[in-house]
């Protein structure tokens, strides 16, 4: 009989881990507490660096995992260890015996309004990076009404000590780029502007990425923060930034601002992490055993972590950690 | 503009205040900016509303003007506060409450401090017993003065006799609100509305009948940064965050400024004299500038206090055109006399601001 796995999050890192693990002969049950797979990836356009569909890879993934057992809309809402490795309550009340947990329950973006001093939430024009996704899947946004000056603010939430994220979110960066690009592809007369602490290009391509930017669409790459929002008369963004290259404070009027909303480690599997001990870092995210030869690894028995849970990652990381956790509870269940 | 998105805001920075029994301290500029202000405060909550307030005359400024300033350090300033702390306790309250942003803020600062480093509060009740024998004390509760009327707004409006509102239009009057800088912006849950969107001024001038006016420049400084004022050279950088104020609330044409700290009526006040002389260029309507009142003359207003028992005529921009506004009626004999109907003076009037 095929040993159980339970994998706790349906997002590209619970579905790559699942699809490893059954082509391994294992039988991975994932639980999913949305109404289908596919997580936050599902809900983007197009990816960076390359401008490839999200959907391409979404539907090869949701393919992947056809045969896999899933359970929608359901939550763990108990786990107990036994002789027999984990014993699982779900919220649709069925029970799940399984040899090993996966914990890939990825993040939740940062809730914007958190930053007041950007006004989302207050300003109608202020969007997030995850509506500007939306906009460009669906072509329709009653906010996005033929801007001629659009600006990006890098870094929503990381690398932020008032809001007590002091980490880098790492992929908003190449994000804000790409949808700066992608702006001008749909406004190619609006002025786009990017408001960065530093730009982190760190992947293949990426470099390419932020050149082309500049170069082919006349984006404008500004070095400094926004520390300011508010509305004129007419409805438009006032805003007050520094560049810093300059050395001196600047004030924009907008028609459209994009906050790049970091990730968090998401807060609904907080409950049962606890149950299982496993720890948090000082940034709120999953602890592993170790950051370079265990990482899939946490620091109990049978329980692996992969994907977001346990730092910022980029969809290529997420599927790369996918990958080899599968390979880490493979070993785990042949050496038991 | 989504109202829902800064009621959220406001619902989550609220704060309870006791009832009544208040420790009042005095700020150590505003009687001789705005000599009405304090002794209206007092009156409105003692007579008309029948709260016990304290006042003790042995307390002091809170030096937080020197303490801003870098002429003395962090221990000194604690130490006096200390001591008004030790005055209240002495007097047999635990509810203080002081009449200046600064003060609130450097208050407010203290106690963090002495709350997340115990030895520091330690040292300064040495100090306390040191210097002046006193035993050391904290407050049960801490506000300040616009906190008070802003949480009986309700209960000033029931007794209101003018309300913001234009008596010949019917509408609501623009208001626009100024709130110190040291009311939230270092401690945002300190005050009603937090850092960004302050509720403690709009909530008054909403309960009172006006339209608050939220213009692009709202968050900016008056222009009494204490460096920008204090070092004569500076000067300048205070009159531009003032005249970059006037230039942005301009197009809303508001009828008044309401403002809850010692500097912030004055400057928005005495510039715009001084920004008339030098451009020619005055806010208010036909030659006029726009008032900028404290919370406590805009209370009295309402209430039906007379203009001058106020202390308005202490305004270098006429207030008259915004008594005529309100229905507000006033003696033009009376703007400068003192108690008693004595004569004291009549001021020279700018002629390139209008005034009456």
């Amino acid at each position: 009989m095929k040993e159980n796995i339970l994998i706790i999050g349906g997002g590209a890192a619970g579905m790559e881990a699942a699809t490893q693990l059954k082509k391994l002969g294992l039988n991975p049950i994932i639980v999913e507490k949305s109404e289908r797979l596919g997580g936050h990836i599902a809900q983007w356009d197009r990816l960076f660096p390359a401008f490839h569909p999200a959907k391409d890879v979404v539907e090869q993934m949701l393919n992947n995992v056809k045969d896999v057992d899933a359970r929608l809309n359901t939550e763990v809402t108990d786990i107990q260890r036994d002789n027999n490795g984990f014993h699982a309550v779900l919220s649709n009340k069925e029970t799940i015996d399984a040899k090993a947990v996966i914990l890939a329950t990825g993040f939740d973006l940062f809730k914007a309004e958190r930053k007041q001093e950007y006004g989302y939430g207050i300003y109608n024009n202020v969007i997030t990076s995850l509506e500007i996704e939306k906009f460009f899947k669906e072509g329709k946004d009653p906010r996005i009404n033929n801007p001629k000056k659009i600006g990006f603010v890098h870094c929503v939430g990381a690398r932020d000590v008032k809001v007590g994220n002091t980490y880098c979110s790492k992929v908003c960066c190449t994000t804000a780029l790409k949808q700066a690009c992608e702006m001008k592809e749909v406004f190619p007369d609006a002025e786009v502007y990017t408001f960065y602490m530093d730009l982190r290009m760190f992947g293949p391509g990426y470099e390419d990425l932020y050149l082309k930017t500049q170069k082919d669409f006349d984006v404008k790459c500004i070095r400094g923060r926004v520390c300011e929002v508010s509305e004129d008369m007419n409805g438009r963004l006032v805003i007050k930034a520094e560049d810093t290259l300059f050395g001196k404070p600047l004030r924009m009027t907008l028609d459209l601002l994009v906050l790049m909303c970091s990730m968090e480690k998401a807060k609904s599997i907080d409950k049962i992490q606890q149950k299982l001990g496993i720890a948090n870092n000082s940034d709120g995210f999953m602890q592993n055993k170790d950051m370079y030869l265990g990482m899939n690894d946490s620091k109990q028995d049978g329980v692996f972590v992969a994907g977001t849970c346990t730092a910022p990652k980029s969809l290529p990381d997420t599927i790369g950690e996918a990958r080899s956790v599968a390979v880490e509870v493979f070993n785990y269940i042949n050496n038991k | 503009m989504i109202v829902e998105g800064k009621k959220k805001i406001w619902a989550d920075y609220q704060k309870d205040i006791p009832d009544d029994h208040y420790f009042y301290v005095r700020s150590c500029i505003r009687q001789a900016f705005w000599p009405g202000s304090e002794v209206t405060f007092l009156d409105i909550t003692r007579n008309k509303l029948g709260k016990d307030f304290y006042e003790n005359p042995y307390h002091t400024t809170c030096g937080g003007i020197a303490y801003h300033s870098d002429t003395i350090p962090q221990e000194t300033a604690m130490t006096i506060i200390a001591r008004q702390f030790a005055l209240m306790h002495e007097s047999g309250y635990e509810n203080y409450v002081c009449s200046c942003i600064t003060s609130f803020g450097c208050y407010t600062e203290t106690l963090e401090t002495w709350h997340e480093y115990p030895e520091l509060e330690a040292k300064i009740r040495q100090y306390l017993w040191d210097s002046c024998k006193k035993e050391f004390a904290k407050p049960k509760y801490l506000a300040h003065a616009s906190d008070i009327i802003y949480k009986f707004r309700f209960e000033i409006a029931k007794q209101m006799k003018y309300p913001l509102v234009n008596v010949k239009t019917g509408k609501p009057l623009k208001v626009v609100e100024h709130i110190g800088c040291h009311y939230s912006k270092m401690f945002p849950s300190k005050g009603f509305g937090g850092a960004e969107y302050p509720y403690v001024l709009v909530g008054m001038i909403e309960a009172w009948g006006g339209e608050v006016v939220d213009y692009p420049e709202r968050r900016h400084c008056c222009g009494f940064g204490f460096r920008q004022y204090f070092v004569q050279a500076d000067r300048g950088y205070s009159m531009s965050n003032t005249h970059k104020k006037f230039e942005s609330m301009e197009p809303y044409e508001p009828d008044l400024i309401i403002t809850n700290c010692p500097g912030c009526p004055y400057f928005l006040d005495r510039w715009q004299y001084v920004i008339a002389e030098q451009t020619g260029k005055t806010y208010g309507k036909d030659g006029y500038g726009i008032p900028a009142l404290t919370y406590e003359e805009v209370a009295g207003l309402v209430m039906g206090y007379d203009p001058w028992d106020l202390g308005l005529q202490m305004h270098q921009v006429a207030i008259e055109p915004l008594l005529e506004k309100m229905g507000i009626p006033y003696d033009p004999k009376r703007k400068y006399q003192g108690l008693n109907g004595k004569d004291l003076g009549q001021p020279m009037c700018p002629s390139c601001i209008k005034s009456v």
